[in-house]
């Protein structure tokens, strides 16, 4: 909804996050190598933003969401919240930071409890982290159902008795219960019929300027985070490629895998069809397990350069704001060699 | 490019009723429309309005009971498909008419090679021996543009990915040179790059090969980049049916026009408020006595509760099911 950072306040700040899985082999269950998922991110979330986070299945989005709220105990980095270091903190310390960090799920069916009343599911954090009365906590429940637009009369109804856009609504009045400062909310509309994520995506920008809330937005759907989010973060394989405000992410997107993806999406107007130069990328998307030498974007990009095989390129600040990591915009000549930076406004390549 | 005087395929006045212990579902009401050769039409709707069991009724692949098909016809190559014998319609299905559906990894047996699978409709519905069908299934691969594909024959479908999957289902769906194919929402489960590899195969496989497509998909998107004609389909009906331009641009169902508004856009304008359309889909407990997007309509008269409402002619090739479009269209004309 904004078109600068609401504040210049900086909410979460990580830095070089780090959330390796173990692969065990054999009988023995020896280490075989590991699950890069999240392989050194680092960005900043301003007070009162949506930051979307948006890159191709399996790229790592979940798992930097999961981590960032310490769903996982990390395998690397840094993560300041709200000006508190919590990445190598143990769990049972991190009691109190919960509340101010809560979690929108993907699919409303499978994250709500099927034998719960919906005053129960929205209560049971009450129940966890207060100490309000029975009466307390019940007005609070109908508060937020009021918030989240559900009628107060279906507090004793279970989910099964909704929709799916009204069971995405229950979630979100849970997060909300405890007063949380910042929401991930991991793919919350992907899950829901097209009339109703438009619903969902304005609730959650209602609640965001009432409550100044701050969100991490993932989803796949590109036009839906161009629609939200303040600016916005790519991932590919485990790695923030491109970081940017929404508008000059695309309307120039810098990195060549987000111009393919940009390119990619199909818009909704046959007209615009006609003159789309789309970028279809070749391949498939290598394994986070065994990711290539060099750039991991390196097996699928048009532009591949030599160095692209054999450096992987330093995640920098192009311009202020701007955030890359690829040779093509590397004028250290040195690096980048005689092909550096052509003028990407001129390149056919822009899907527009 | 599709010719309007012919048809391929042809349906009329399909209903599917499901029975369920609470009670019937009428999935599919009155559906009637026809495929052109060479075409491709795009199928779009809110999920539940009907599209899979449209589809999968031309083929009679729903389990009867639950399901019923209480009546219609569906006329391909001279035969009423939903009265001809078992053995004529296996032989069309996989055969003159090619499926593939939304998640390749159920479609797809886990336990055969990729081979054995793309030879088994060679073999059953062409005859072809061991040896002409593993030819034939190599050819089919490298068209869908599997690299390697000698090798990959012999590979099981976990061993490929999720976009690789759905080619190997074209491939599979495309074995016997069908006339017709359905693809219920082919890319729905696969990423924009991958999707848009799958769309770029499609195209240039339809021109090549001279087929009629029906694409099914709730992607607005993808319908406005590949389709030639498009049916909108909601509470088990259609409610709008269009060439691709003209329903873009002249949207005349309500739910059509509120459909096209709720999606955002990456390149074109942004609005600060999405538009939504209110309320909830229409419960199908029983055969429709008024028009089912009456409760969420903007522009309902008093008439779309007492009935509901044929599709009427409204512009260029485009009719829709909607009193109040069809007034307006009418009082354009004195
Ligand atoms: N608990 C886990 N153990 C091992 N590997 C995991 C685990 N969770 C995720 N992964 C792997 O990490 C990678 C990133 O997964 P993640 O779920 O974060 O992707 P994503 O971007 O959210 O994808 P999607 O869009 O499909 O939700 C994948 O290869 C996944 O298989
Ligand atoms: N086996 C079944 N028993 C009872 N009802 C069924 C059955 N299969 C489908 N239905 C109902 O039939 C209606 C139409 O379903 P259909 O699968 O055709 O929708 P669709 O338009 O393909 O939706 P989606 O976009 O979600 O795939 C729905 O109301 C559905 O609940
Ligand atoms: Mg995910
Ligand atoms: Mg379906």
């Amino acid at each position: 909804m904004f078109d600068a950072p609401a504040t210049s306040r900086k909410l979460v700040e990580i830095r070089d996050l780090k959330m390796h899985f173990p692969i065990y082999k054999g009988v023995f269950r020896t280490r075989a190598g590991a699950v890069k998922a999240v392989d050194g991110v680092s960005f900043d979330i301003y007070e009162g933003e949506t930051l979307g986070l948006v890159g191709e299945s399996g790229c790592g989005k979940s798992t930097c969401g999961r981590a960032i709220l310490r769903l996982y105990d990390i395998t690397e980095g840094s993560i300041l919240m709200d000006g508190v270091e919590i990445g190598p903190t143990p769990q049972a310390r991190l009691r109190g930071m919960r509340p101010k960090m809560q979690m929108v799920f993907q699919d409303p069916q499978a994250s709500l409890n099927p034998r719960m009343t919906v005053q129960a599911i929205i209560q049971e954090p009450l129940d966890e982290h207060t100490t309000l009365s029975a009466a307390e906590k019940r007005e609070k429940v109908l508060e937020l159902m009021d918030a989240v637009g559900l009628n107060r009369r279906f507090a004793g109804r279970y989910p099964h008795a909704f929709s799916g856009g009204q069971r995405q609504r229950i979630g979100i009045a849970r997060a909300l219960a405890l007063n949380p400062r910042f929401i991930v909310c991991d793919e919350p509309i992907a899950a829901l019929d097209v009339s109703i994520q438009a619903q969902v995506v304005n609730l959650l920008e209602d609640l965001q300027r009432d409550f100044g809330l701050t969100y991490l937005f993932i989803s796949h759907d590109l036009s839906m985070v161009r629609h939200i989010a303040t600016r916005v973060a790519v991932m590919y394989l485990g790695k923030v490629v491109e970081l940017a405000g929404r508008e000059p992410l695309y309307a120039e997107p810098l990195h060549p895998y987000t111009q393919a993806l940009l390119s990619a999406v199909p818009e909704a107007d046959p007209a615009m069809h006609d003159d789309a130069r789309r970028i279809i990328l070749r391949g498939d998307v290598p394994s986070p397990a065994n990711p290539p030498q060099g750039c991991n974007f390196c097996t699928r990009c048009p532009r591949v350069m030599e160095i692209c095989r054999q450096i992987d390129p330093e995640y920098r600040e192009l311009r202020p704001g701007r955030f890359v990591a690829c040779h093509l915009y590397n004028d250290d000549p040195t690096t980048a060699g005689a092909t550096a930076a052509p003028s990407e406004a001129t390149e056919p390549q822009q899907g527009e | 490019m599709p010719d309007p005087g012919q048809t391929v395929l042809e349906v009329r006045n399909l209903k599917t009723v499901f029975q369920t212990r609470g009670g019937e579902v009428h999935a599919v009401n009155d559906v009637s429309f026809e495929l052109r050769p060479g075409e491709l039409l795009g199928v779009v709707g809110e999920s539940g309005s009907g599209k899979s069991v449209t589809m999968m009724s031309l083929l009679k692949l729903l389990p009867i009971p639950p399901a019923e098909i209480r009546s219609g016809t569906v006329k391909f190559d001279g035969k009423d498909l939903l009265r001809v014998d078992a053995d004529t319609l296996r032989a069309v299905r996989g055969g003159k008419i090619g499926f593939v559906f939304q998640d390749p990894m159920t479609s797809l047996n886990p336990v055969f090679t990729v081979g054995m699978q793309l030879m088994e409709p060679l073999r059953k519905h062409m005859g072809l021996s061991k040896s002409a069908a593993r030819t034939r299934a190599r050819e089919l691969l490298e068209l869908v543009g599997i690299p390697d594909a000698a090798r990959r024959l012999k590979d099981y479908p976990h061993q490929f990915s999720g976009g690789m999957r759905q080619r190997v289902m074209i491939a599979i769906a495309l074995a016997c040179d069908p006339k017709v194919l359905i693809a219920d929402e082919p890319t729905t489960a696969l990423d924009v790059t991958i999707q848009a590899q799958i769309i770029e195969l499609m195209k240039e496989l339809q021109e090549r090969l001279g087929m009629a497509v029906i694409w099914i998909t709730h992607d607005l998107g993808v319908i406005a980049g590949i389709a030639d004609r498009v049916l909108v389909m909601y509470g088990g009906q259609i409610v709008e049916q269009a060439p691709v331009r003209e329903l873009f641009a002249n949207p005349r169902h309500p739910y059509t026009a509120a459909l096209l508004k709720t999606v955002p856009s990456v390149r074109g304008a942004r609005a600060d408020r999405l538009t939504i359309i209110e309320g909830q889909p229409p419960i199908l407990n029983a055969a429709p006595a008024a028009c089912p997007f009456r409760d969420r309509c903007e522009r309902r008269i008093e008439r779309c509760a007492r009935e509901n409402p044929a599709r009427e002619p409204v512009g260029p090739g485009h009719d829709a099911a909607c009193f109040v479009a069809a007034a307006e269209v009418e009082s354009a004309h004195v």
